[in-house]
């Protein structure tokens, strides 16, 4: 009988050990009943032309949301747009591909040469940096659903100690450049795995980042949108161009009359009050501090690049070849205390311990002149940060700070001008109650 | 007069011109040089079944619960035992449906009479956790009709996917959109796992 043949077959399967699974171990049956064999579904992945919508949606809440901020000056359609952004990038989207992330796929497509990029994801990093080098960060007021999120739960903005803020305000160089490191070697998606933001769009946690997300909503809720401020690693990006940017939004319609009640209105702390009319510090004191500074750059920018490249390997374990390299130099030299799946997958595949050494040092020295680079990049920073702030420039009206200011229309209502504006649109030129 | 008509450049304002320009050539670069490294089709993680050594971890490291991969049958490699390495817990007395004779923990395989002696093994995708043991069970004792695919009905397509980060065998791979499974023995639709392959050169 054939059930007992199939049996047999079975019992000499065991006594055997595969490494490979051999085809048709047991042959295809001859079926006399007329059954036909069903072909496995496979359904389809996320149709082409959604990814066009995708980009159209983002060029129009782009053009929109610099309409808004910089004609229309209108803060509750603005903020009806950033949820519309929030529901269409963030709940339906479900938070991928995001700007935010992809400078991590455009420096791998860079670096890897096996990395094809999408031509999507190119459109998603670029198109919102030229919106910014022409309107400003109008992108961080209505479009990015991370902000958006954000600025939603705002409920009892705190001012933070200016230092503090400085302070805090360097960690996002931190951040963008190890986030270049991991992608340039291949090792991580640092930006996309600490996305404190992403499990609420598609209601579901990795371990560990639903305590970090809770958190950063926490904090935001009494310090206004935290991760735009203190993380976010395009918001970088961002603000060099905004510095330069053509047009910007403006707190006053047309003049300032120093009145002062636009300066608590922002909960960023991006307003920027006029300043005394004379440098009130002693001017030969900070020159010689500005010289100091920048004869102590070159210095420094080498000792940061020197610790740095010292702590590559420390860097590179988060690699899985470097991983994998190190488990299996322990396995061979008997000093593993356990084997791993992935020696076992490594040892079943067939590749030779050497090629992955050579592999592995390959990927060793990547990170050597990435952690090079990186150590000179963060002191760099750090010092620029330390020469921009000798500068002192005369400002005479209340101004928003365009690296920080994000935006969003909260001050136009504190402006007494923006009132006017509105009544003369109204045609209505006096009324009572101002 | 003349002097007083033309508009005077301002130190600071020649400056920014001068970085704004730079700025928009350098995103402009930046452009040029991602869009030629492009591929037209968008790219999906899909799982290489030959590489995979079911080691569990879809089943809990997907940021969606359950899985987004799910086991797949290739009924043509089926060899149609009655006593299924896939379906079977190994030493199994009674080749039955009962649940302590399955492999399965969430009972997701359905086993249906043919013809004697043949059973047909099909996954109800909705119970099925990705967890792979039956993956493990067929491809030790029989013919590896059953492998794991990631599902694109389910995928949100993380920019870095959770599983193919702790992945041990690194069998992860991203694979254009327009054909994205790697099913075994080859179908429509499959491709060898190369993400350049969506490129038109």
């Amino acid at each position: 009988m054939k059930k007992q043949f199939i049996i047999l077959c079975f019992l000499f399967a065991l006594s055997v050990e595969f490494t490979f699974a051999v085809e048709q171990r047991f042959p295809r049956p001859d079926f006399e009943s007329g059954y036909v064999q069903p072909e496995p579904t496979s359904p389809a992945a996320r149709a082409a032309a959604w990814q066009y919508i995708d980009i159209a949606v983002l060029i129009l809440t782009l053009s929109l949301s610099s309409w808004l901020v910089l004609q229309r000056r209108s803060r509750n359609l603005i903020f009806t747009l950033m949820l519309f952004s929030l529901w269409y990038f963030g709940f339906h989207r479900q938070g991928c591909i995001c700007p935010v992330g992809s400078i991590q796929n455009v420096v791998a497509a860079l670096f890897d040469p096996a990395y094809a990029i999408p031509v999507t994801v190119v459109v998603f990093f670029i198109v919102p940096l030229i919106f910014t080098l022409f309107f400003g960060r109008t992108f961080c007021a209505a479009v990015c659903p991370l902000g958006a999120l954000q600025d939603a739960v705002i409920v009892k903005p705190q001012k933070i100690p200016a230092w503090l803020n400085q302070v805090l305000g360097l960690i996002p160089y931190l951040y963008l450049g190890f986030a270049i490191l991991y992608a340039a070697t291949g090792a991580a998606f640092l930006v996309c795995r600490f996305d404190p933001f992403v499990g609420f769009f598609r209601f579901g946690f990795n371990e560990g980042m639903f305590i970090f997300s809770i958190i950063i909503i926490l904090i935001g809720m009494f310090i206004a949108r935290p991760y735009c401020r203190f993380l976010c690693p395009y918001g970088v990006l961002l603000k060099w161009l905004s510095m330069l940017s053509k047009k910007h939004a403006t707190i006053t319609p047309n003049e300032c009359i120093q009145c002062h009640l636009c300066a608590d209105s922002c909960p960023f702390e991006a307003i920027q009050i006029p300043t005394p009319d004379k440098y009130p510090g002693d001017t030969t004191r900070t020159r010689r501090q500005l010289y100091l500074l920048l004869a102590l750059t070159p210095l420094i920018v080498l000792i940061s690049a020197w610790s740095f490249s010292n702590l590559s390997v420390l860097l590179s374990r988060e690699h899985y070849i470097v991983q994998l390299a190190e488990q299996i130099r322990l396995e061979d030299s008997g000093q593993a205390t356990s084997i791993t799946d992935a020696s076992k997958a490594f040892r079943g595949a067939g590749a030779t311990t050497q090629e992955l050494y050579l592999q592995a040092a390959q990927v060793q020295r990547q990170f050597k002149t990435g952690s090079w680079l990186l150590g000179a990049f963060i002191a760099l920073v750090f010092m620029m940060k330390l020469i921009y702030l000798q500068f002192w420039r005369r400002r005479t009206d209340y101004e928003p700070d365009r690296a920080n200011c994000f935006s969003c229309g909260r001050c136009y209502a504190a402006c007494p001008k923006e009132h006017e504006r509105l009544r003369e649109l109204q045609g209505v030129l006096y009324s009572e109650d101002i | 007069m003349k002097e007083a008509d033309e508009k005077p450049v301002h130190r600071r304002q020649f400056i920014k011109a001068g970085l704004h320009t730079t700025a928009a050539l350098a995103i402009g670069g930046l452009a040029g040089m991602a869009l030629s490294k492009s591929a037209p089709a968008n790219l999906v993680w899909q799982i290489d079944p030959d590489k995979c050594i079911q080691c569990e971890r879809c089943a809990t490291n997907c940021v969606l619960n359950p899985s987004a991969v799910k086991c797949v049958h290739k009924y043509a490699m089926c060899g149609y035992c009655d006593l299924c390495g896939g379906y079977h817990r190994p030493g199994t007395k009674n080749l039955d449906t009962a649940a302590e004779s399955q492999q399965c923990p969430t009972g997701a395989i359905n086993r249906t009479f043919i013809e004697e002696p043949y059973f047909q093994y099909t996954i109800d995708e909705k119970l099925c956790i990705g967890c792979g043991k039956c993956v493990k069970g067929c491809g030790s004792f029989g013919n590896g009709s059953l492998f794991l695919q990631v599902r694109h009905d389910r995928c949100v397509n993380c920019n870095e996917c959770a599983i193919a980060k702790s992945c041990p065998a690194d069998a992860f791979v991203r694979v254009p959109a327009n054909k994205p499974y790697l099913f075994r023995g080859g179908v429509a639709g499959a491709e060898p796992p190369n993400p350049l392959s969506g490129e038109a050169s």
